[in-house]
């Protein structure tokens, strides 16, 4: 069975952004309508995104570190949001497991977003039926898209390639490959939502010296002033013999 | 979470319904037993049953405010299998079918008004269990996530339909206003037990979610610089009543005051004082009932709200 998923890697995530808009961008202009914004010029925006980066602070000045997180819906192999759903709107397909939403049969209750911990759906304020990251389900499997580009737009967008896409159930897979080797982990693993998407942590990386990488035991420039110049007419060859 | 006021309609409004309805199938079983004199005539039965089909069809309309596409509710019915909403879809029109059934039984004098009201006392029982199960079901609400969710919907419902029903016998049938009041007290104050005790219980709670699981950081200091935009959005709207602490105490002490405290003495002091009372005593709960249930939702501390602590 296949699980398609992002697995995104928060030790190279800049919090540029560059995914929010693009995913904005691709799905505001998809088949399934615009996601709307309300008074974007007026005093009180408010618009639908499908993806955000948010950014945290962790630990005491000074040694702090500043984490970027990106936060979609993880399409949960168990999702809480599907059985709640009053009128089968919201699913969970068998063939990739992407959780979708029929817009057609919503009718905008929002009990699944009630039944969501991480607060990833969204509703349209204009259509008021409930939406959600498709893992652009509408890019991936494009006939029209050369197959390079048959990816999330988010993905596409990334500049420093934080945002992996692939089959999880696949153990041969990059994303699963990234899960195991890197230590990918689930977000509020404390429900039992078993999200698909992953995360990958931040990883120090220092660079360690040890004294004798910094003055090299046998440098020769030391040892130079001690070994007697040869003579002009002598054999020479540098640093092997003097003689 | 932030109250809707239409949820906060529906479910007071249907839960007086349901104990109305409670309450006259009760009558008739004592009045049959005969533990109390048969209300004169069917027109007790009838005005009553149409009090609760009326005051559940309101309920109906409020749910429908809180849609966003209601011309397609009837879609809502389709997942009784997993959803406690599609549950409780299917069950309020039966409800309020066999309700106005049991009143239109009794209004044309036919026998079988014990049996349709086993089978309204089923459904209205039911109704309260989906209801409250809508709520419990949910496990990271960890307010709501409890039985005592759905026993408080029951409480809650039973004990204001009793007083509606010690109201409404006080101007329809005067013999039976003492018993209603005297048993609307004593569901009123069990309400009152079953509510505390979920007062108690929720003060109680610790987050099993925080910030170190919700970003999968174990570090004991994580502080959100930016919540990724500074407009609003649905998730900054929905999930937090954006009262203070204050208030949220406020409106604690005022329906455990209003629901409980004030109907349970205007009940206990039916006897004495004139049978106008009664009428007031349901007014006075069900204000109260509806800043309990305001109360219920802007307690529920949703998760996600941890993604959202801070615009930038």
């Amino acid at each position: 069975m296949t699980q398609l998923a992002l697995v995104i890697d928060l030790n190279v995530c800049v919090g540029c952004h560059a995914c929010v808009t693009s995913c904005k961008e691709w799905n505001t202009s998809g088949q399934a309508g615009p996601l709307v914004d309300l008074h974007p010029y007026g005093k009180d925006p408010t618009g639908t995104f499908f993806n955000r980066v948010q950014t945290f602070e962790v630990g005491e000045f000074p040694h702090t570190e500043t984490v970027h997180f990106p936060k979609s819906c993880l399409h949960c192999e168990d999702p809480p949001c599907v059985p709640v759903c009053p009128t089968g709107a919201s699913y969970k397909r068998k063939e990739d497991g992407i959780v979708l939403v029929d817009y057609d049969k919503c009718i905008g209750c929002k009990y699944c977003a009630w039944a969501c911990p991480y607060g990833v759906r969204e509703i349209d304020e204009q259509r008021k039926e409930m939406t959600k990251c498709t893992l652009c389900v509408d890019r991936i499997y494009s006939e029209q898209l050369p197959k390079a580009d048959r990816l999330p737009a988010c993905v596409m967008a990334c500049p420093t390639n934080a945002r992996l896409f692939g089959d999880v159930h696949d153990p041969e897979s990059e994303v699963s490959r990234a899960i195991q080797e890197r230590g990918g982990y689930q977000l509020m693993p404390e429900w039992g939502t078993n999200p698909a998407n992953h995360y990958l942590p931040r990883r120090k990386t220092e660079a360690r010296f040890a004294q004798d990488q910094v003055v090299r035991a046998d440098n020769p420039l030391k040892k130079d002033g001690k070994l007697p110049k040869p003579g002009v007419d002598e054999p020479s060859l540098d640093d092997a013999t003097s003689w | 979470m932030n109250p809707a006021f239409s949820v906060i309609l529906f479910t007071t409004l249907t839960g007086a319904s349901q104990g109305l309805f409670l309450a006259l199938c009760g009558a008739e079983t004592a009045a049959r037993a005969g533990a109390i004199p048969m209300p004169d005539g069917h027109r007790f039965f009838a005005l009553g049953s149409a009090v609760v089909v009326v005051l559940a069809s309101l309920g109906l309309l409020a749910s429908f405010f809180h849609l966003g596409r209601p011309k397609r509710a009837w879609r809502s019915a389709a997942m009784w299998r997993t959803s406690w909403l599609s549950r409780e879809v299917i069950v309020l029109p039966a409800f309020i079918a066999s309700s106005g059934l049991y009143g239109l039984a009794h209004y044309l004098g036919w026998r079988g008004t014990a049996i349709i009201g086993a089978l309204g006392t089923v459904l209205c029982l039911a109704l309260f269990v989906c209801t409250g199960m809508i709520y419990a079901c949910i496990k990271f609400l960890q307010e709501w996530s409890t039985p005592l969710t759905v026993v408080n919907y029951f409480m809650l419902g039973i004990g204001s339909g009793f007083t509606l029903a010690a109201a409404f016998s006080a101007l329809a049938a005067p013999d039976l206003a003492q018993a209603y009041a005297v048993t609307a007290a004593l569901f009123t104050f069990i309400g009152l037990l079953t509510r505390s005790a979920a007062l108690a219980r929720n003060a109680r709670l610790r987050p099993k979610s925080t910030l170190q699981t919700a970003i999968g950081v174990r570090h004991p200091r994580i502080v959100q610089k930016s919540q990724g935009f500074m407009g609003g959005s649905f998730n900054t709207r929905e999930f937090f009543h954006g009262k203070s602490r204050f208030f949220l105490r406020q409106v604690k002490w005022g329906f455990l005051l209003f629901a409980f405290v004030v109907p349970l003495l205007l009940l206990l002091a039916a006897g004495r004082l004139p049978m106008i009372l009664l009428p007031f005593a349901f007014l006075v709960q069900f204000v109260g009932l509806l800043a309990e249930r305001w109360f219920f939702f802007a307690e529920a501390n949703h998760p996600q709200n941890l993604y959202y602590q801070a615009i930038s």
